[in-house]
């Protein structure tokens, strides 16, 4: 585990492969050497008005660093500021999207940003509790933070009385046990509240009745850990460092068929081009086929429009895709995207929670039809009921993931229709099943990267 | 006054109500969108996306039952857009829901099935497998057989939290594998379970008594009341060859919203029970035998006539079921009063009747029905909600949600699936000392004296004020609207009319209104008929053997107070004439003549509810057999024996005679009776008593000694539901058991699930104390925290029990 | 009791993190320790936590089937539960290489027990760490990353 390569890093300078000692870089003295939890201090000693930090996060140009985008002081200048009872912020670390791992990696590298950031957050929206969600299959880096937290509560940085200034934030972890969907606010919200994990109808949204009701903001993970970097970098520096409207920097996962699979850290706008050459580019220097650019709910993109890309929020929008999580999939020669497609589908109607109808049913069903059209029982029409099914799931469901759903499959006819119709009339793939396979070897590595 | 705002609907101008749903906006305006998970008594699930609408300026369609109207908002119900949802989410919807439409109960009154050839494609394009959803037992009144009909709208689910008060069905599972199911394979006991058929909008949750019984389209739907408890629920008889097949209810915010209870949903099995009688029976040569209504009149009256004339007019004493109609109690105690006897009443399970010219009008639920959950604070006094009366624990249930305070004193804690404030049980004996204790306790609280009425001084024992008490007390502090109910407990305890005297001084203290529950579809009629006896009364009546009885609708071994002193006066008498429909074999026992009456289902007449609205109704159907209307034989007799008076056209005739002669009026715009749906009010309902009262004097227990609590189990209430055969299955109709704390059993040395006998004095008793025969059962022990010490609760109503005495009262209890 | 005064201070513990009144929160985590105590959440252990918590034992149950974690009683558990993960980062790094091995060397497949009931095989979604592709997770509390050949007869002895 360790950032394996970045341009101008501001969240993981330090952190990064090179770096001489990674070992013990996440402990809150290192974080304190790097210049961490000097925001807060200086909030707290300057007492630095709440309206003052949200303006700050707003001229930045953060944006929301979970999937959506969206601009994270914004957000929380929707929190009711004459709100008579608690309110909360919430962190959602439950990564779980197919190519998704950089929240895994923060937290095991740079929690105490994680920590400094929430306990800003909560101040400027006026929280006074935080929960701290973690996705369930990553329990390293659930221990990872709560030793962080026990250190961040010892040096006063969380707690009753925050660096005695009578600032009061407690954080406390709520583990996720194995739900996708919980990644998305309202759901995670249930999840909090001891439900099953299913979304709300929104509105309203979490800011005006969220955590049992109460307003709520929840952020991802790196958002609140770029949080600490813009205050003390300052807006405009931390603006500068990516482009307009996409401010700072990114934590990319690059994942699939890449030379070194891993997080990379780059400024926003960064073209696909470099990210791919600093993860070392495709594997076995074979031919880059197509690339998911922003998780598995991002819609493929061939390689020729990849190439040609610049890694923001605005640029891959504009390319009919989105830039998500920051989770590159790269697909190669040998991929078969009907595999593929498969393989995404599955994952959809598995972690569908089954609330509503074109979600619960419409998922499964693309699934089955995917299944059977790379089972080699494609039948005509097949191809033209998949699309449809997509189109009537979109903009339909009660949450993001029936949607998530349909862009996948929509995404991979679009582009690679000719592949899915050679499945379906000869029954086989066009990328014969030993090329393929040659392409998913698994591959022997150094003994110190393989199980730890 | 809440504000509108004026919003468009497929371009029609419509005003809605401020911060209405658009699918409720749109209902009022009369533009139905079409649903399946939405329920306008449930919470907003917005699953199905049926109701996706469009609205201008909104990029995505939005499900119309989670979207709030806002002023000036452009709907459209028929855009492509919506259009194209409407068929997508019907085509998501029958992917894997089972096409056996011929086979399903619900067709031709299935949402998805009308929904789907309205708005649905005409061809199918799965190819693949249809989901199999294994079968769910969950009791003998709902069936969980289809369970891959269900299409996840999640109202039963809904219906089980929000409704019934307690999460019985839940989803479980993940995804497309997701299902409904109750916890590890147990049965859903909600008294209020059949509402899960109703709310279902397909067929995965059907009724199983009428399973497969008959098509909707082969039935006839008659409106009526239901005869089983207080409120008298609106109910629809669906009726097929003469006989009802399916009791549903009909809507009425003001009584049953759209709720029934299992007991008037269910009870009409019983209607069609082996027991009914029909034709006649007269006892020839000490056998009963059918004749010719002509030879069973003749005989009636003739028998009537002659033992009147022989041992004087107070020889004879006539009982009325308070689930009779209005207009059968009055003929009975016209009848009855014109052959010369004021021994009439219809209140078998009553004991205590000091009240009796001391009320200042009828007694009554005090308020409308549908105030109950307007009020800030209830105190219940002996009640067992739940299986008194379902829709009254209903209402009680929305005020607590409302964040009302519920409080309740009553003699067992059972789980009254309500958010309480506050809860004390006590035994028999203590309660008006109990009640007294909160009225003192809120008294003092509230700076004022002692509240020392004679009423109050009280011969049994103060009450200690505890924790529980004063919490009661304080929850009436500050509520601006508040009441005091008397339950089922408190009506038959032998000390009602104490109870009822505190309960008024509470109510006056507190601000409350005092109200009565009732027990009985006619609990309020029977006064309004003119029932209340001149001579003796529902109990004296039995402790003071008669000649001659005449009973209707009631069978007093299960129904009265003391079964086995009423059975053995009716043993003993010379001639019992019972009108009914039902001939059991006690009945077979002591009756002279049997005389079919029709049920509720098969005549006119009305019942008067606890909130003293009137509503009446016609047959549904044809009487059975040979079974006459019983008004129409009370008629008979009347005329046979020459009385004047009985000449009426219809039981409307009747009706009307009586409530001009009582004080009546059709009030708040509701306008003319006479036809189902229109109600009437009836006046001189009053629960205040006059200066004059005094309560009857309470023997108390001897120190050391059981009391008995208890309840008619809900499903053995009367004559027709105790022979509901699918009701009888229930968790609910299981056999009594005698039921103690489990340190009373200590005490006794006996351990749970061993046989006892119960021994109680069956002869006239006093209060708590008790002389005479003495009747025993054998039943089995059963630890209970829920009971207060020193208590054996053992149900009433129920031939196991009927052998003991009063309903209340001391016994023992050995090791069998 | 159900369950050791250990794993109920457990709970507590959790129970504390919530607003007052707010036990139901808690659900997930009693759940994990009751799991973690017991090897797996039988219709008894449910029952209790809800009392516990003051829900209704179908509501915890709802809960118990909708997240991946829990292991049920009535589904087929070995000793040892084995999750690899078959979303689209793994297969395209060797995930089905890594399921072949697996299947061939515990003679079982997915969701299968093996006959001496120590492992059962588990199809997994996405767990968050496909730059360690393929990985698989042994009890839900350790991942193992980067499987190859070896790596899976690595695991296999540390299970086996």
């Amino acid at each position: 585990m360790a950032i394996l390569g970045a341009i101008d890093p501001i969240l993981t300078k330090g952190l990064d492969a090179d770096a001489s000692d990674v070992s013990d870089a996440w402990r809150c003295r290192a974080y304190v050497d790097r210049g961490g939890y000097a925001a807060l201090r200086k909030i707290v000693s300057e007492k630095i008005p709440p309206a003052r930090v949200i303006a700050e996060v707003k001229k930045s140009a953060l944006r929301g660093r979970g999937g959506a985008g969206f601009p994270t002081g914004l957000k929380w200048s929707f929190m009711p500021s004459d709100y008579d009872g608690d309110k909360y912020l919430i962190c959602n670390s439950d990564e779980g999207e197919p190519g998704s791992f950089k929240d895994r990696d923060l937290l095991l590298l740079n929690p105490h940003a994680v920590i400094e950031g929430m306990v800003i957050g909560a101040y400027a929206i006026g929280a006074k509790r935080a929960y701290h969600y973690i996705h369930g299959e990553i329990p390293e880096a659930c221990a990872r933070f709560l030793e962080a937290l026990d250190e961040a509560r010892a040096a006063g940085f969380v707690g009753s009385d925050i660096l005695g200034s009578g600032l009061c934030v407690e954080i406390a972890v709520h583990r996720g046990r194995g739900a996708y969907v919980c990644g998305e606010e309202t759901a995670m919200l249930e999840s909090l509240e001891g439900k099953r994990g299913q979304p709300r109808n929104k509105p309203p949204f979490p800011a005006a009745s969220g955590f049992y009701g109460a307003p709520t903001t929840i952020n991802n993970t790196e958002t609140f850990a770029a949080v600490p970097f813009v205050l003390s970098m300052g807006a405009d520096a931390y603006l500068a460092a990516g482009k307009p409207g996409n401010g700072g920097t990114k934590l990319f996962s690059v994942s699939g068929h890449i030379e070194r699979p891993g997080n990379y850290e780059v400024p926003l706008g960064t073209p696909f081009g470099t990210l791919l050459e600093l993860a070392g580019g495709v594997r076995a220097a074979r031919a880059l086929k197509a690339c998911i650019p922003g998780g598995t709910s991002a819609a493929v993109l061939p390689a020729e429009v990849m190439m040609n890309l610049a890694m923001d929020y605005d640029s891959i929008s504009r390319a009919g895709s989105m830039l998500g999580s920051g989770a590159v999939i790269v697909l190669d020669e040998t991929t078969c995207m009907v595999g593929a497609l498969e393989a995404i589908t599955c994952f959809y109607q598995r972690e569908s929670c089954g609330q509503c109808s074109p979600c619960r049913e419409g998922t499964r069903w693309m699934h089955r039809i995917v299944r059977r059209i790379e089972n080699g029982e494609g039948r005509p029409g097949d191809l033209e009921t998949l699309e449809d099914i997509a189109r009537n799931i979109s903009g339909r469901s009660i949450c993001a993931l029936g949607d998530a759903a349909s862009a996948a499959v929509q995404g991979f006819l679009k582009h690679f229709r000719g592949e899915f119709a050679h499945h379906v009339e000869r029954g086989e793939c066009l990328v014969p099943r030993e090329v393929q396979r040659e392409g998913c070897r698994l591959r022997e590595i150094s003994k110190e990267a393989s199980t730890p | 006054m809440t504000n509108t705002v004026s919003i468009e609907i497929d371009g029609k101008k419509i005003l809605a109500k401020e911060g209405a749903t658009l699918i409720d906006a749109a209902r009022d305006a009369g533009i139905s969108i079409p649903h399946f998970c939405y329920h306008k008594k449930l919470s907003v699930a917005a699953n199905c996306r049926m109701c996706l609408v469009e609205v201008e300026k909104m990029p995505k369609p939005v499900p119309a039952c989670a979207t709030r109207v806002a002023d000036g908002m452009k709907v459209f119900l028929h855009s492509e857009l919506v259009l194209g949802a409407q068929k997508a989410i019907l085509e998501f919807l029958l992917i894997n829901h089972p096409l056996d439409c011929p086979v399903c109960d619900q067709g031709g009154e299935c949402r998805l099935q009308d929904l789907s050839m309205r708005y649905g494609g005409t061809r199918s394009r799965t190819r693949e497998a249809k989901r199999v959803v294994s079968p769910k037992d969950i009791g003998p009144l709902v069936s969980m057989r289809e369970m891959s009909r269900c299409i996840h709208c999640t109202r039963c689910v809904r219906f089980c939290r929000e409704i019934a008060g307690l999460a019985e069905l839940g989803v479980v599972g993940r995804g497309g594998d997701s299902e409904i199911a109750a916890f590890a394979g147990r049965s859903v006991d909600s008294e209020l379970s059949g509402n899960l058929i109703d709310v279902c909008p397909v067929g995965a949750l059907t009724s199983k008594p009428f399973r497969f019984r008959a098509r909707a389209w082969e039935l006839c739907r008659r409106p009526s009341i239901s005869p089983h408890d207080s409120f008298g629920t609106n109910v629809a008889l669906d009726v097929k060859d003469e006989r009802v097949v399916r009791v549903l209810p009909r809507e009425n915010e003001e009584i049953n919203e759209c709720w029934l209870s299992d007991r008037d949903r269910f009870s009409y099995e019983g209607l069609n029970s082996p027991d009914r009688l029909k034709k006649p029976l007269i006892r020839i040569d000490g056998a009963l035998r059918e004749v010719e209504w002509n030879s069973a009149l003749d005989y009636a009256a003739h028998a009537l006539k002659s033992l009147v004339e022989a041992h004087g007019a107070d020889a004879l004493a006539s009982l009325a079921s308070p689930s009779a109609t209005l207009e059968e109690i009055h003929l009975l105690q016209k009848l009855t009063r014109a052959l010369g006897s004021g021994n009439v009443d219809f209140r078998p399970r009553r004991r205590d009747f000091s009240t009796d010219g001391h009320r200042s009008g009828i007694p009554w639920l005090g308020m409308r029905i549908a105030e109950i959950a307007e009020l800030d604070a209830a105190l219940v006094v002996g009640s067992f909600p739940r299986k008194d009366n379902p829709l009254f624990a209903l209402r009680l249930r929305q005020l607590a949600k409302k964040a009302g305070r519920v409080s309740m004193l009553s003699l067992a804690d059972d789980d009254p699936r309500i958010d309480l404030a506050a809860r004390v049980a006590v035994r028999p004996s203590e309660l008006p000392a109990a009640l007294e204790a909160i009225l003192r306790a809120f008294a003092r609280s509230h700076g004022e004296k002692e509240p020392g009425s004679r009423v109050l001084s009280d011969t049994t024992a103060p009450y200690a004020e505890t924790d529980a008490i004063r919490a009661i007390a304080e929850s009436f502090a500050g509520a601006k609207k508040s009441a005091i109910f008397l339950g089922a407990g408190a009506e038959h305890s032998p000390t009602a009319g104490r109870i009822h005297a505190i309960a008024g001084a509470f109510a006056r203290a507190s601000g409350a209104r005092l109200g009565f529950i009732g027990d009985a579809a006619n609990g309020v009629g029977g006064y309004v008929a003119g029932a209340l006896p001149t001579g003796l009364n529902a109990y004296e009546m039995f402790a003071q053997p008669r000649k001659v009885y005449l009973l209707h609708g009631v069978e007093p071994e299960l129904d009265c107070h003391n079964p086995a002193q009423s059975l053995f006066a009716l043993r003993h008498a010379d001639l019992v004439v019972a009108v009914t429909p039902f001939v059991g074999e006690t009945t077979l026992e002591y009756a002279d003549v049997v005389l079919p009456a029709a049920p509720f289902s098969e005549t006119s007449g009305s019942f008067v509810n606890t909130e003293g609205r009137v509503q009446s109704f016609e047959g549904a159907c044809r009487p059975l057999g040979e079974s006459r209307p019983a008004w129409k034989i009370f008629c008979a007799l009347g005329r046979l024996l020459g009385l004047p008076g009985f000449d009426y056209a219809s039981s409307a005739a009747v009706r009307d005679e009586i409530l001009v002669s009582t004080a009546f009026e059709g009030r708040e715009g509701v306008g003319e009776i006479g036809r189902v749906g229109r109600v009437g009010w009836v006046e001189g309902l009053d629960n205040a008593l006059d200066e004059a009262f005094a309560p009857r004097e309470a023997h108390p227990a001897a120190a050391g000694a059981l009391e008995r609590v208890s309840d008619v189990p809900i499903h053995f209430s009367d004559a027709i539901v105790r022979r509901a055969a699918a009701l009888r299955e229930t968790k609910d109709a299981a056999a009594p058991e005698a039921r103690m704390h489990p340190t009373t059993l200590e005490d006794l040395k006996i351990s749970d699930g061993e046989r006892v006998r119960i021994r109680q004095a069956s002869g006239s008793s006093g209060a708590f104390g008790a002389s005479g025969a003495s009747g025993e059962t054998t039943l089995t022990a059963r630890s209970d925290t829920s009971l207060p010490e020193g208590c054996v609760r053992v149900a009433a109503a129920h031939p196991s029990t009927a052998a003991l005495g009063d309903m209340f009262g001391t016994l023992t209890v050995e090791r069998a | 009791m159900m369950l050791t005064r250990e794993s109920l201070e457990k709970i507590d513990r959790e129970i504390a993190k919530y607003p007052e009144g707010r036990k139901q929160s808690a659900v997930m985590a009693a759940l994990a320790v009751a799991q973690d105590e017991k090897g797996f959440l039988s219709d008894e252990v449910i029952e209790f936590v809800a009392g516990l918590l003051g829900m209704a034992p179908i509501a915890v149950r709802e809960v118990a089937s909708f997240y991946a974690m829990y292991k049920y009683k009535k589904e087929p558990s070995g000793k040892t539960r084995l999750t690899v993960c078959t979303s689209l980062p793994c297969r395209l790094s060797g995930a089905d290489e890594v399921a072949e091995t697996l299947k061939e060397k515990l003679g079982i497949g997915w969701g299968e027990t093996t006959p001496d009931g120590r492992v059962t095989l588990v199809e997994g979604e996405c767990m968050g760490a496909c730059g360690d592709a393929p990985v698989a997770l042994i009890d839900d509390t350790r991942m193992c990353c980067r499987l190859t050949r070896e790596g899976v007869d690595a695991v296999l002895r540390e299970i086996g």
